[in-house]
C-alpha cells in the first residue's frame, strides 16, 4: 500500500529549489488541493517572476508564465474569458507586493474569483537577496546593508490586513509552512482558497510564511527559528477575513 | 442605397471588432480614443462577452495577455503616452506567440503631449514596441471604412501568423465619422489553436505559454523561428495603395489621414501641371520598401508627409537606396498640415528638378 | 459637385445634430461623406464645429481649410471662420445671436434670426433646424422633401411630437426670405 506519493498534479521533475527554501512544500500543498478537488483538467497556473518562475515546469495543468507582478491581470484575463477554468497565481512578495502592487490591490477589489498563493520570505531570492516589501525592520539584506531603517526604506507592508479591507475578497489568512502542524493548516487554507473558487465565492489569497536560508544567510534550521521569532510577531497567523465565518456569525 | 452606416473611425473600429468574434476587451481610458471602450462597454454585455477597465494600462495588456492565452480573441486600445505603458506587456505577448490586437489612437508627444492626431509613434510602433527581438504587425488605416476592415484583417493576421497586430490610426480618424460597410472583408482561413492554456481536459499534455528560456541557445532557437515567421508577413502580407504614381515625377508617401491631405494636394497639384503621385503603406510593418524601390525607376523625387518630425523618413531612403532625393514635410505636436502647404512643398521640388 | 460645409457654435445649439443630418442625408443618396468634429477639452468648454463634406468623388482630407458653405451660430464662430470662406462661398448667419455683417463682397451671405424664429413658433432648440431648411433653399443640395422624410425618420417612435416640430421648423427655415 502506498502511504507517502507524489502528487499527480505535480510535475515529476526535480525542483530547482535551494536547500531548506520551504517553496517545495507550498508546491506540494497546491498540488495535493487541486488533486483532492478533481480539477487538474481545467486548471491553469500563473507563474511569477521571483524565485518561483519556473512553477509552470512542476505543475500538471497549464501554465503561464506572466510579468513581473503581473499575474493577477493576466489570471483575470484567463478567468473573465474562460469563467470554468481554475485560476490560481502563484507569487513571491517582491512579485505581489512590490512591482504588482496594483494589480493584487485591483484584482481583489474586482472580486475577481481567484485563487492568490503568497510567498512571504522577507527577501527577493531570485535576484540574490535584495530588501523585500515584506523585510523586516533592521533586516539586513544586500540593498540594506545597515539593516532596514523605517525612516529610510518605510515599514514591511502586512498583505493579509491590507487585503482584508476590500470587499471583493473572500478569504485572506497567513499561514506558515516552519512545522508539521501549521503545513497540515496551510493545506486546509490552500485547499479552501480553491474551493472558494470553484464556489464563486470571489477572491482568496493565502500568505505563507516561508524561510531562504540561502539569502537569509541562515542554516535552514536557523531559518525556521527566525521565521517563528521574527516573522511572526509582525505577521501573526490566522484569518485576516473570511465572508463564511462571517454568515454564521450572524 | 447600400448597406453602410455612418459612423466615427473609433466605433466602426470596435464593431468591427465584435463582429470578428472580439468580445472581451480590457483597456483603460484615454483620450482621443475612448470612444473605443465606451462603444464595447454598451454593445458587448448584450453578445455574452466583457469590457473590463483595468487598473491600469499595464494591467489592461496583461488581461489581453492572458485571454490571449487561452485562444480567446481579445483586444486593448489606448492612445500614445497609455502605449507607452504598455510596452512591458506587448513584448511578453510577442515572446509567447500570442495574437491580439492593440490599438493605438495617436495623440501629440513626447511625454503627457497633446491630445490632437499625431503620428509620432511611428517609431515605436515598427521598430520599437518594446524590448527584444520583436516585430507586431502595424496596419495604418486612412479612412473609417479601413479602421473596420483592417482591424478585422488585424484578428486574422495576429491567429494566422501568432504576431500581436497593431492598429496605428490617430485622432482625427478616431474622431471622424465616414460611411462604413461592416461586409467589406473576406474572412479568411484561420490555423487551429492547439497551443492555448484553457485547462487540458485530460484530453491533451499540458501547454505552456512562455517567454523563458536559461538556455540562450534555446532563445535564440526561438527567436530566428520567429523571424523566419515575420519573413513570411513580409512576403505575403505588405498592403499598400498606388495613386497616379504611373507618370510621377514626384511621389509622396503619406500613410492614415496625412494619405488623405496628400491626395487631395495630388489632385490640385495635377491641376496645375505637375506630374505627382502618392504611395500609401497600408501595412507600415511589413514596409512596402518593393513597390517603392520600384517606383524609384522612374520617379525623380520622394516627399514624405507625416504628422511627426520625418520618422519615416529613413524607411524610404532604404527602400529605394537613396537612387532618388527623399525630402520631408510635415507638421506635428497634433497640427496638421492643410492640402495647400504639402502644394507648396511640392512645388519647391517641381522647381528644382525642372 | 462637392460641398465643403463648416457649422459652428456652442456646444448645445445642435451642431451635431445638423451636421449629421446632412452627412446621412448624402450618405442615403450615395455621395461620399466625411463628418470631422472639433474634440477635446474645448467640447467641454462650449465651442463646437463641425466640418462635413459631401461629394460625388472619393474625398481626400476631411479638414476644410476653405469652407464653401460656412453657417455660424455665435460671434465667435463668426470671427474665426468668416475670412476663410472661398470665394462664391455661402454664409449662412444666424443674426439673433450674431450681431454683426459680413464686409466681404465675394461671398454670398444669408442673415436668418433662426433662434428667434424658434422661440416665436414655440420651437426653443430647433434653431439648426431652421438654418437646414434655409440651407436647402439657398443651395439645393437636398431634395426638401425626401430630406425632411429622412430626417424624421431618424427620430425615434418615442419622440413622434418631436416629428411635427421638426417639420415646420425645416419648413419656416426654407420660407424665410431674407
Amino acid at each position: 500500500m502506498v502511504v507517502f506519493d507524489r502528487p499527480k498534479a505535480l510535475s515529476d521533475v526535480p525542483l530547482h529549489y535551494c536547500p531548506g527554501c520551504t517553496h517545495g512544500i507550498v508546491h506540494r500543498l497546491v498540488a495535493e488541493a487541486i488533486d483532492d478537488l478533481g480539477v487538474v483538467d481545467k486548471t491553469v497556473g500563473i507563474a511569477p517572476v521571483g524565485c518561483s518562475v519556473f512553477a509552470y515546469n512542476y505543475f500538471e495543468c497549464d501554465m503561464i508564465e506572466a510579468a513581473h507582478g503581473r499575474a493577477p491581470a493576466v489570471a483575470t484575463g484567463v478567468k473573465r474569458t474562460n469563467p470554468d477554468t481554475v485560476v490560481f497565481t502563484y507569487q513571491g512578495d517582491g512579485d505581489l507586493a512590490a512591482i504588482g502592487t496594483a494589480e493584487t490591490v485591483h484584482a481583489c477589489a474586482r472580486g475577481e474569483n481567484l485563487t492568490i498563493i503568497f510567498i512571504n520570505n522577507c527577501i527577493y531570492g531570485m535576484t540574490g537577496g535584495q530588501m523585500a516589501p515584506t523585510s523586516m525592520p533592521g533586516q539586513v539584506t544586500t540593498t540594506s546593508p545597515y539593516g532596514r531603517d523605517r525612516k529610510i526604506q518605510g515599514s514591511p507592508i502586512r498583505v493579509c490586513e491590507m487585503l482584508s479591507t476590500l470587499d471583493g475578497v473572500a478569504y485572506a489568512e497567513r499561514v506558515s509552512v516552519d512545522c508539521p502542524k501549521n503545513v497540515l493548516h496551510a493545506k486546509k487554507a490552500i485547499k479552501k482558497a480553491f474551493q472558494n473558487q470553484i464556489d464563486k465565492k470571489g477572491l482568496s489569497i493565502i500568505e505563507v510564511l516561508s524561510t531562504c536560508p540561502s539569502n537569509w544567510g541562515k542554516s535552514p534550521i536557523e531559518s525556521l527559528e527566525w521565521l517563528r521569532n521574527e516573522m511572526m510577531p509582525y505577521y501573526p497567523l490566522g484569518v485576516y477575513k473570511d465572508i463564511d465565518a462571517k454568515e454564521e456569525d450572524k | 442605397m447600400s448597406n453602410k452606416v455612418l459612423m466615427k473611425g473609433n466605433e466602426a473600429l470596435a464593431e468591427a471588432a465584435i463582429k470578428s468574434g472580439c468580445i472581451h476587451f480590457f483597456g483603460y481610458p484615454i483620450t482621443p480614443q475612448t470612444e473605443v471602450a465606451e462603444y464595447l462597454a454598451k454593445r458587448l454585455p448584450k453578445v455574452g462577452g466583457l469590457c473590463l477597465q483595468a487598473e491600469s494600462e499595464i494591467a489592461a495588456i496583461n488581461m489581453v495577455m492572458g485571454a490571449a492565452a487561452t485562444g480567446t480573441r481579445v483586444m486593448t486600445s489606448s492612445s500614445s503616452p497609455g502605449i507607452s505603458l504598455k510596452s512591458e506587456g506587448i513584448s511578453y505577448i510577442a515572446g509567447c506567440d500570442l495574437p491580439c490586437v492593440i490599438v493605438n489612437v495617436q495623440r501629440g508627444g513626447p511625454g503627457l503631449g497633446g491630445i490632437q492626431p499625431s503620428q509620432a509613434d511611428y517609431n515605436q510602433a515598427t521598430k520599437a514596441n518594446a524590448h527584444g527581438d520583436m516585430h507586431v504587425i502595424v496596419l495604418a488605416p486612412s479612412s473609417v471604412q479601413e479602421m473596420a476592415t483592417l482591424a478585422s484583417e488585424a484578428f486574422d493576421l495576429a491567429d494566422i501568423y501568432r504576431v500581436p497586430a497593431m492598429i496605428l490610426a490617430d485622432g482625427a480618424l478616431g474622431q471622424m465619422m465616414e460611411p462604413v460597410d461592416f461586409d467589406a472583408k473576406e474572412s479568411r482561413e484561420l490555423p487551429e489553436k492547439n497551443w492555448v492554456t484553457n485547462g487540458h481536459g485530460g484530453k491533451r499534455k499540458k501547454n505552456i505559454v512562455n517567454s523563458l528560456f536559461m538556455d540562450p541557445a534555446a532563445l535564440e532557437a526561438s527567436v530566428i523561428e520567429r523571424f523566419q515567421r515575420y519573413e513570411v508577413i513580409k512576403e505575403n502580407e505588405v498592403k499598400y495603395e498606388e495613386y497616379m504614381t504611373e507618370d510621377a515625377d514626384i511621389v509622396l508617401v503619406a500613410y492614415g489621414i496625412t494619405s488623405r491631405i496628400c491626395k487631395s494636394a495630388v489632385i490640385a497639384a495635377r491641376a496645375a501641371g505637375i506630374k505627382v503621385g502618392l504611395l500609401r503603406p497600408i501595412t507600415l510593418w511589413p514596409y512596402p520598401s518593393k513597390a517603392l524601390g520600384k517606383l524609384a525607376d522612374t520617379a525623380k523625387h520622394f516627399l514624405v508627409v507625416e504628422l511627426n518630425m520625418g520618422q519615416m523618413v529613413d524607411d524610404v531612403k532604404l527602400a529605394v537606396e537613396c537612387r532618388r532625393p527623399v525630402s520631408f514635410f510635415g507638421r506635428t505636436g497634433g497640427m496638421l498640415p492643410t492640402p495647400d502647404d504639402v502644394v507648396e512643398e511640392i512645388k519647391k521640388i517641381a522647381g528644382g528638378i525642372a | 459637385m462637392t460641398h465643403n460645409i463648416i457649422i459652428s457654435g456652442f456646444g448645445g445649439q445642435g451642431i451635431l445634430f445638423a451636421s449629421k443630418q446632412l452627412a446621412k442625408s448624402a450618405m442615403h443618396e450615395d455621395l461620399h461623406v466625411s463628418w470631422l468634429p472639433s474634440y477635446g477639452p474645448e467640447m467641454r468648454g462650449g465651442a463646437c464645429n463641425c466640418s462635413v463634406i459631401i461629394s460625388d468623388e472619393e474625398i481626400g482630407s476631411p479638414l476644410i481649410p476653405h469652407p464653401d458653405i460656412l453657417i455660424v451660430f455665435n460671434l465667435p464662430s463668426f470671427d474665426k471662420f468668416e475670412s476663410q470662406v472661398s470665394a462664391g462661398g455661402l454664409l449662412i448667419v444666424d443674426s439673433t445671436l450674431v450681431n454683426k455683417k459680413s464686409e466681404r463682397d465675394d461671398i454670398n451671405v444669408s442673415y436668418i434670426p433662426a433662434t428667434g424664429l424658434a422661440a416665436d413658433n414655440k420651437l426653443d432648440g430647433l434653431a439648426n433646424v431652421i438654418v437646414l431648411g434655409h440651407l436647402l433653399k439657398k443651395t439645393g443640395m437636398f431634395d426638401y422633401d425626401s430630406f425632411l422624410s429622412f430626417m424624421v425618420s431618424s427620430i425615434p417612435p418615442a419622440k413622434a411630437a418631436l416629428i411635427e416640430k421638426n417639420t415646420l421648423a425645416l419648413k419656416i427655415g426654407y420660407d424665410y426670405e431674407g
